[in-house]
Formats: structure tokens, C-alpha cells, sequence
């Protein structure tokens, strides 16, 4: 437990997130336009998107069953019959001048999600509800002086807005739950997570209490899209919300944004100006109900998720869990790593992967998928060395050409002549050499045996590297009579 | 009245067929009838090249012996189906020159069985209202007038100039929509047939919506059978309406057996209201006395909140009509009314582009969905519906069919009762359980009134059970042998 020490005392603050995911999806909730990111303005807007008179809306069944998929990813209960509601209010981005959501009787119920602490600790964040609702158009207020623009490209795409329990008490916990639902998401491939382009944003729902008080009165920061920023403006929000309690003041129940240019919160509208959005069934559409065998054949379709897949990789790689837990922030990771597994040993594949691959996957600005060493090849390399064909630091080199020339690790290895040898004669015939030529090394080693590394290196460098370091030092040891 | 315009679709369409009338021949006539009828107010867009032009089409595939089940018919389109290329309005002003680039299903249905647009036909702003005063284009003038009165009288509405031009002769049917008697009490004031099918029966894809659980497109006409033509046409199932049902269409007119013996009728004791008038009793009676005769067995029946469906239907129908006309914001198509901002934009554009009526509704329907009071009124009402759905499905345990008037008097002088809000809500209290329950219902014209006006009785069916709906209407309709005209039909 982590708390806020103010002038008069410690605080908690207690949050609850309401994150809105953009289902992935070829066409819209309620009609047949496209969802592509980036398109021209308002080209891709049915006659249902702009609300032309007369105009019905009709559910997409594919955005139906991601958010079953989703809420049986989220370990919550399906509800076999749910509802479409309408949120009555007027904005120049919303045609129909309503939004269809669901109100009373959401698609998924509850439901819980684990989260690892810093420390390896758990903590259970309860899911209150997920429902499906239509994204707004966008306003563009800066094109024009005196007018603002609509674009609709956005409106009616597939939300869900996922509401999380009042389950947490810091920023870490909640930067850790928005990671861990992308995560869960992005295995279920049901949103594909892009904060930036705004597939994955949040809303955060902050208020302050004494430890084990009362809730407090909370304010909501809106539409936050990046996990750093939620942890600043939550740090920054119960700090004000403190400063004001401690002052004697009471805090207004309102919406905030956080501005992240000043790094500050800042009031958007309060309680007062709050919309009453005279929900109620949406007439147009029917109740939708769900055969539980439906929902079960969903349910077998559900790929490894990463709480599960965190375990197997110990289990069957022996993996710690901090490497576990590198490899599954992404499945596109944990799957290349398998893949690379395959080649060799699992330990020398993990490092190889997080470390070697990953960093020239940054340091040259591409992702895992994009990454111009594929998995098989990377693999392969990890053979070479659990075989003892290469040394670790030739595959360093031939990791290198394999960047360079896009070739085969073996056929590298083949051409360069990089072949660690392994021929004890060979080694013996090098090892002799270097005795011969050094007689008060020789001495000296007898006295301080750990300079038996100085005949490696030696030994090493008569071999271009090639020699099998291993079998090198065992031969110095024995032909010097040291242990 | 020339013999064309006088024409029943089902005796044009065997003329048509038999080539002894072409489709242009007739088109023109009906041109001509709308061009004598300016005055009714019936159209407010008149689309007579593109009329020639379909009549045309129709007369080549006729000649081929070819063609749909409406080949060569015109027909008017209420202003609330959106067609393609040509305005449409809901007859309101913030719909101002709004010209859709698409077709709704119904008509899109009716054009490929080849029917014939004449041009768009005035109703009530939004199908609000039940007189057809509520029109930006001006009301609608029914062409019956009271012996020895030529007050203007209203045709009834919302579906005013639909009922008003099929009885003038100025069509030879048109489309409607009902969402609380909005095809059935025009028709009762109109001498004319008026259908309104089970909800989902006809697609409401490119329909205005007014309230989307209630509405409900249909025909109105001159004969039971022409109802049944161009029910037939109308009706589909059709994805892009989730609420549409997958039920398939039957051949309506094949159900016109004039055989009805053993059909049990219903009476709901409930309709019968305090005050209604001695001869909407004489005529109701007259109705089960047809019935009868023709082997029906008549049975007394209670739907115990029939007296809470008005009250319930002014608050489910204004709530969805106060969502569903949100989208008329003048931001993206119809009047725009500019402001200092947008908010100031949305009043100025609502406020002017909106009439009385349909301000008035928003405002209640607004109301009743607002945070404190959906559960007392919304909520309430929606299960006033579910209670009046059951007292029907436990009537229908017992009868196949309902019967009981279709209007609580004739047809009334235009201006009489417009300033009267709850008077003027009142005419829809025979017809709207039958939207509350989904049902359809069927008003033919069945005896004039002491003033000379014609009267409606209306057959409530089961769920998409129109067959025996028509069945039952056409054997009635030979029976009351309406054959009385209006004054101001065309010559």
C-alpha cells in the first residue's frame, strides 16, 4: 500500500478506470463502412453514420461476438440477453443526436483481472461491465476562425467501453491494469491497442480518502491516451485533490483533462453542466440473445492468454518471471521467442531475443514483426551455439553479418570459416605453442592459478576465436597440473 | 369523373393487361384528376414527367406481356417514404428541399412491381397529427363535405393526403404510415380502405421515423382487394430493418375467398366509450349483423386497458419521436437557421424548422425520458404496452378476428379542433392499441352519417394473419356495397 503523506496526514487514493477499446473490425457497429485508420475526412460515412432521414441501424454480428470474445478474456460473466440504449445529447459529432450504448443491460458483467506488482505480488482489479457502443465523429475546431469542421470517418466505429471496480490505490496499479488489459486485448485480438492512434483510451475516475474511510467525492480526467501520462495526471490530480481537503475546501464532483503541456488537470465541465441523457431501448433495434452454445464455441476459440502463457513459459522454458514477463507484454514476442527456442537452448534463446534482437529492433526503429531477422533464422544462430559449432561471441559477429547480408547463420559460419574448433589436436597443437613460448608465464601460474585465463585468451587469439574456450582451458589446466 | 380515374387498381390492372387501356392513357388521366383536385392540397410535389416516363416503361413490358403485379398503376407516395431523386419532406420545413439520394424499401418494392409515381402526397409534419393540419405545405381539404355545408372538412391524419387523393380520384392508391390510426382514421373519414399491416411486416429502412416501435407503412385505396395488391408489393423482409420479421409474403389476393363461416369475431365491450355517438353505435351493430349473416360466430370480448392505451401511447410515441427527430440539427442537410454558436445554431434552426405540434411532442417526450421522471411515465407506459398485448393474445385464445369502429365520429371542419390538443388526440382511441400491440388492423368505409359523411369499421387481426384480415374486410365491404361519392372528386 502506498500512500500520499499530506500536511495532516496520510491519504489514499482510490481509482477506477473506464477504458474504451476500439474493437478490430472491418466495418462499423451499426453499418457496412469501413473502420481504416487515417482515410480522407468523411469518407467513409454510410447514409446510417451521417443520419440521413429514414436511415436504421443494423448490428454487426463479427462486433458481437469480439466483445463476447473479449468479456470471456476478461474471466466475466456473458449475459445471453443484452440491450441497445440510446444516449440522447447534441453535438455536431454525433449525427443522429444519440449514441447507441448499452445502459441497463450490458453485453458482459462482471468479471476480474490480475495484475503483478513491481515486487511479484498480485492484486485483483474487479471488471464492474463491458458494453458496445458507437464512437463519435471528430470535431476540428482550428481549420477555420469563425467555424469548426466534422469528420465522421469515426462515427459509428465499434467501441467498448470497459468499467473497471474503484480496485485501485495507485498510479502504478492503474498503469499496470490499462498495460495488462491492451495486453489481454491485443492476444484476443479484439483492439488492436494503438493508444496513439486512439484504438485504447481512458477515462480515470480519481478521488482521495483517510485510509479505510468513506470514499471521497471523485473527479473523472477524460480521454487520457498514453500510460505515462495516466500516471501523471493521477499523481498530480489526488495531490490537488489533498491540497484542497487539507485547505478546508470540498472537491467538486466534475470532468477534468489533463493538459500535457503544463502537466496540470483542469476543469472541463461540473456536475451542473452534466448532460441528462434520457436513456432508453433503442426502439430501432431488438434485444440481442445469445444461445449459450454460441458462447461456448466462442469460448474454445480463446487463445493462450499472457497470465496463462507467463506460466508455461517457465514451466516448459524455465524461464524466471521477469523474462516471462518481457516476453509476454506482446504475443507477437512470446511467439518469436518459441520459434527461437526450437533452435537451441531456451536460456540462451531468451537472452538472444531480449537482448541481441531487441535492442537492434529499436536502435534501427523496427518491431517484432517488422524485424529483418526472422525468428527461424535467429534460431538457428541459438543452435549453432547450444551445438557448440559457434562460441556466443562469434555469434555476436555472424548475428551481424546475418543483419548485413539477410544469409543464413550456418551459411555464415560456413563461408567465414568461423567454426569453433573443436579438434582437441588442433587445440593441443595451439596450447603446446603458447607453453613453449612463454616459460615465466608458465611459472607464474603455478603460483597464482587464476591466471590461467591470460593462456585462454592467448590460446584463443592463435585461433581466431574459433577454439572451443571450454576445451581450451580444460587443456591448460591439465597440461600446467593446476586445478 | 372520367372512367380511368374511377378505375379500381384491380379493374385497371386487367384493362392493362388486356391492353384495352395503356399505362401513359392512364397516368395522364390521373394527371389531369390532380391538376382538378389542386385544392384538396393533396400533393405537395407533383412529379408528372417522371410518371409518363415509368408509364412508359410499364406500357413496353405489357406489351411483352410482362410486368408486376403493379405494372402500370399510379400510385402517390406519402411525403415520409424517401425516394430517390425526389424531395421529401415529412412535410416539414426543417426537411426544407432535403432530396434523398436513396429509396426506401416499400416504394423500391412498389417501383419494381412496376408501379407508377404521380408525386408526393401531404401529411402531417412528421405524421403528427390527426387531421393533416399539422403540415408546413397547409392542410389537406377532404373531398366529402356535409349535406348542404361546404365547410372544409379535414381528411383525418397524419395520412390526410393520401386518404384525400385516393378518394378524390387523384390516385389510384397510395402509401401511408400508421403509428397510432394514422392510415385507418383518414380512411374512416374518407370513404376509403386503409390497411395497416403487423409491425415488421413492411421494412422501414428509408421511412422518416416518428416512433420507431409504433410506425408502420400500408396502403390506402379504393377496394379491399386493391388493399391486398398492393399490400403484397409493399411487404418484405428486409435486413436493413432489424425489426422487420422473416416471415414470407403471402398472394393476398388469393385470400379473398368470400368465405368466412365459423370465423370467430370479437367484440371488445371495452370500445364501447361513454358518449359515443348513437350512429358509430347503429353502425357497429350493423357490422356484427353482416358478420353473421355471412356465418360468422360473433363473441364478446375484454381487453381490460384498452382505457390506458391513449394516455400510454402519448408517451411512448413522443419519447421516440424526441430521439428520433434529433438528427434534424441543421448540420448536416435541411434548414439551417445560423447562430452566434451551436447552440444557439440548433434552437434557431429547430425552433423555425419544427411547427407546433411536433415542437410540442419533443417537449413532452423529452419530459417523460428525463432522469426522475423515465420511471414514472416511460417505463410505466412500456408496461401498460406489455398489458395490453396480453389482453389481446388472451382474446385471440378465443376469437380469430376484432371488430369495432374505426373513429369515435365523422370527419370534422378543418380548424375546429386544432387548438384543442386532447380533443384532437381522442380520434385515435379505437386504433391505437392495435400500433401498442403490433397488430394489424383494417378500417373499410361501412355507412355514411346522418350529415352525409362516411364512417369506418375497423377489423383487428392476429400477428401477420393479414390474410384473414382481408378475407373478412372484403366480405363486409360486398355487404355494406359503399357506393356513395365525395363532392369535390375529380370530374
Amino acid at each position: 500500500m502506498s500512500l500520499i503523506q499530506g500536511a495532516t496526514g496520510e491519504w489514499e487514493i482510490v481509482l477506477g478506470l473506464e477504458i474504451h477499446a476500439q474493437i478490430t473490425s472491418k466495418s462499423k457497429l451499426m453499418s457496412g463502412a469501413s473502420t481504416e485508420f487515417g482515410a480522407e475526412p468523411n469518407s467513409q460515412v454510410s447514409l446510417v453514420d451521417a443520419a440521413m432521414p429514414g436511415m436504421l441501424p443494423v448490428v454487426n454480428e463479427f462486433c458481437y461476438e469480439q466483445a463476447v470474445l473479449t468479456g470471456l478474456g476478461l474471466n466475466a460473466e456473458i449475459n445471453l440477453v443484452s440491450i441497445f440504449d440510446r444516449k440522447n445529447y447534441f453535438y455536431p459529432d454525433l449525427p443522429q443526436g444519440y449514441q447507441i450504448s448499452q445502459f441497463t443491460d450490458p453485453i458482459v458483467g462482471k468479471g476480474i483481472v490480475k495484475i503483478e506488482l513491481p515486487d511479484g505480488s498480485f492484486h485483483d482489479v474487479g471488471i464492474e461491465r463491458l458494453h458496445l457502443e458507437q464512437d463519435a465523429g471528430k470535431s476540428i475546431h482550428d481549420l477555420y476562425p469563425s467555424q469548426s469542421c466534422v469528420d465522421l470517418n469515426r462515427s459509428g466505429v465499434a467501441l467498448m467501453e470497459i468499467v473497471s471496480d474503484p480496485d485501485m490505490r495507485t498510479a502504478e496499479h492503474a498503469k499496470l491494469y490499462v498495460s495488462k488489459i491492451r495486453t489481454i486485448l491485443r492476444y484476443l485480438g479484439t483492439c488492436d491497442g494503438n493508444m496513439e492512434q486512439g484504438s485504447l483510451r481512458a477515462d480515470v475516475n480519481v478521488s482521495v480518502r483517510r485510509p479505510g474511510a468513506e470514499l471521497g467525492t471523485r473527479c473523472e480526467i477524460k480521454n487520457m491516451n498514453s500510460i505515462r501520462n495516466i500516471g501523471m495526471a493521477i499523481e498530480y490530480e489526488a495531490r490537488r485533490q489533498v491540497d484542497i481537503i487539507e485547505d478546508g475546501g470540498t472537491i467538486a464532483q466534475e470532468t477534468r483533462l489533463w493538459d500535457v503541456a503544463k502537466g496540470e488537470t483542469r476543469s472541463m465541465r461540473s456536475k451542473e453542466e452534466a448532460h441528462d441523457y434520457r436513456y432508453f431501448p433503442d426502439p430501432d433495434l431488438l434485444p440481442v440473445v445469445l444461445e449459450q452454445s454460441w458462447v461456448d464455441e466462442i469460448k474454445a476459440r480463446i487463445p493462450e492468454l499472457p497470465d496463462a502463457k507467463h506460466l508455461r513459459l517457465m514451466s516448459q522454458y524455465g524461464l524466471n518471471s521477469y523474462d516471462a514477463n518481457i516476453l509476454i507484454a506482446d504475443p507477437e514476442n512470446a511467439d518469436y521467442f518459441e520459434i527461437v527456442a526450437k533452435g537451441g537452448d531456451a536460456k540462451l534463446a531468451v537472452n538472444w531475443v531480449t537482448g541481441d534482437l531487441f535492442g537492434m529492433l529499436n536502435k534501427r526503429g523496427f518491431t517484432i514483426e517488422t524485424s529483418p531477422i526472422k525468428a527461424e533464422a535467429l534460431g538457428e544462430l541459438v543452435g549453432l551455439i547450444t551445438d557448440k559449432t559457434i562460441s556466443n561471441k562469434i555469434a555476436k559477429q555472424v548475428f551481424e553479418f546475418m543483419l548485413e547480408t539477410g544469409n543464413a547463420p550456418a551459411k555464415i559460419v560456413e563461408e567465414k570459416g568461423l567454426k569453433q574448433v573443436t579438434d582437441t589436436g588442433a587445440i593441443e597443437k595451439a596450447v603446446d605453442e603458447v607453453i613453449a613460448a612463454n616459460p615465466d608465464k608458465v611459472e607464474q601460474v603455478k603460483q597464482k592459478p587464476k591466471m590461467a585465463g591470460w593462456f585462454v585468451g592467448q590460446v584463443m587469439q592463435a585461433t581466431g576465436g574459433k577454439a572451443n574456450p571450454q576445451a581450451v582451458s580444460d587443456l591448460i589446466k591439465a597440461k600446467l597440473g593446476i586445478e | 369523373m372520367s372512367d380511368l380515374t374511377n378505375l379500381t387498381l384491380s379493374d385497371a390492372r386487367q384493362k392493362l393487361r388486356n391492353k384495352d387501356i395503356t399505362a401513359v392513357e392512364l397516368a395522364e388521366a390521373h394527371i389531369d384528376a390532380m391538376a382538378q383536385t389542386k385544392g384538396l392540397n393533396a400533393y405537395i410535389l407533383n412529379t408528372e414527367e417522371k410518371a409518363i416516363k415509368m408509364a412508359k416503361a410499364s406500357d413496353a413490358k405489357l406489351a411483352k406481356g410482362e410486368g408486376g403485379i403493379l405494372e402500370g398503376i399510379p400510385v402517390g407516395v406519402k411525403d415520409l417514404f424517401c425516394t430517390k431523386d425526389v424531395r421529401t419532406t415529412a412535410s416539414s420545413k426543417i426537411l426544407g428541399d432535403f432530396t434523398p439520394t436513396y429509396e426506401s424499401t416499400v416504394t423500391a418494392n412498389m417501383w419494381a412491381d412496376g408501379a407508377v409515381l404521380l408525386g408526393k402526397l401531404n401529411c402531417d409534419e412528421f405524421a403528427m397529427g390527426s387531421s393533416n393540419e399539422t403540415s408546413f405545405f397547409g392542410a389537406v381539404v377532404n373531398p366529402w363535405q356535409r349535406q348542404g355545408d361546404d365547410a372544409q372538412l379535414v381528411p383525418g391524419g397524419s395520412s390526410g393526403g393520401s386518404a384525400s387523393a385516393v378518394a378524390a380520384r387523384a390516385c389510384i392508391a397510395a402509401t401511408a404510415t400508421d403509428t397510432g390510426g394514422s392510415i385507418r382514421q383518414p380512411a374512416a373519414f374518407t370513404g376509403t380502405v386503409g390497411l395497416k399491416p403487423t409491425y415488421g411486416r413492411c421494412s422501414r429502412w428509408g421511412t422518416v421515423a416518428f416512433a420507431s416501435s409504433l410506425d408502420q407503412a400500408g396502403p390506402i385505396t379504393r377496394s379491399v382487394r386493391d388493399a391486398a395488391i398492393m399490400l403484397e408489393s409493399m411487404a418484405s423482409y428486409d435486413v436493413k430493418d432489424s425489426t422487420s420479421v422473416n416471415v414470407a409474403v403471402p398472394a393476398y389476393e388469393k385470400a379473398l375467398t368470400g368465405d368466412i363461416k365459423g370465423l370467430k369475431i370479437g367484440i371488445p365491450k371495452e370500445f364501447q366509450v361513454d358518449g359515443m355517438p348513437a350512429e358509430i353505435q347503429a353502425l357497429w351493430e350493423q357490422g356484427i349483423e353482416w358478420l353473421k349473416a355471412a356465418g360468422a360466430e360473433i363473441h364478446q370480448v375484454s381487453l381490460p386497458h384498452t382505457k390506458y392505451a391513449l394516455p400510454a401511447y402519448y408517451i411512448v410515441a413522443p419519447a421516440e419521436a424526441s430521439s428520433n427527430l434529433a438528427r434534424y440539427d441543421g448540420v448536416r442537410y435541411g434548414l439551417r437557421v445560423a447562430g452566434d454558436n451551436i447552440d444557439e445554431q440548433y434552437s434557431n434552426s429547430r425552433a423555425e424548422g419544427f411547427g407546433e405540434e411536433v415542437q410540442r411532442r419533443i417537449l413532452i417526450g423529452t419530459y417523460v425520458l428525463s432522469a426522475g421522471y423515465y420511471d414514472a411515465y416511460y417505463k410505466k407506459a412500456q408496461r401498460v404496452r406489455t398489458l395490453i398485448k396480453q389482453d389481446f393474445d388472451k382474446a385471440y385464445a378465443k376469437v380469430d378476428l376484432m371488430l369495432t369502429p374505426t373513429t369515435p365520429t365523422a370527419a370534422f371542419g378543418i380548424g375546429e379542433n386544432i387548438g384543442d390538443p386532447l380533443t384532437m388526440y381522442l380520434n385515435d382511441i379505437f386504433t391505437v392499441s392495435v400500433n401498442m400491440a403490433g397488430l394489424p388492423g383494417i378500417s373499410i368505409p361501412a355507412g355514411i352519417s346522418a350529415n352525409g359523411l362516411p364512417l369506418g369499421l375497423q377489423l383487428i387481426g392476429k400477428p401477420f394473419d393479414e390474410e384473414t384480415l382481408l378475407r373478412t374486410a372484403d366480405v363486409m365491404e360486398q355487404a355494406a356495397n359503399f357506393t356513395a361519392l365525395p363532392q369535390l372528386m375529380a370530374k
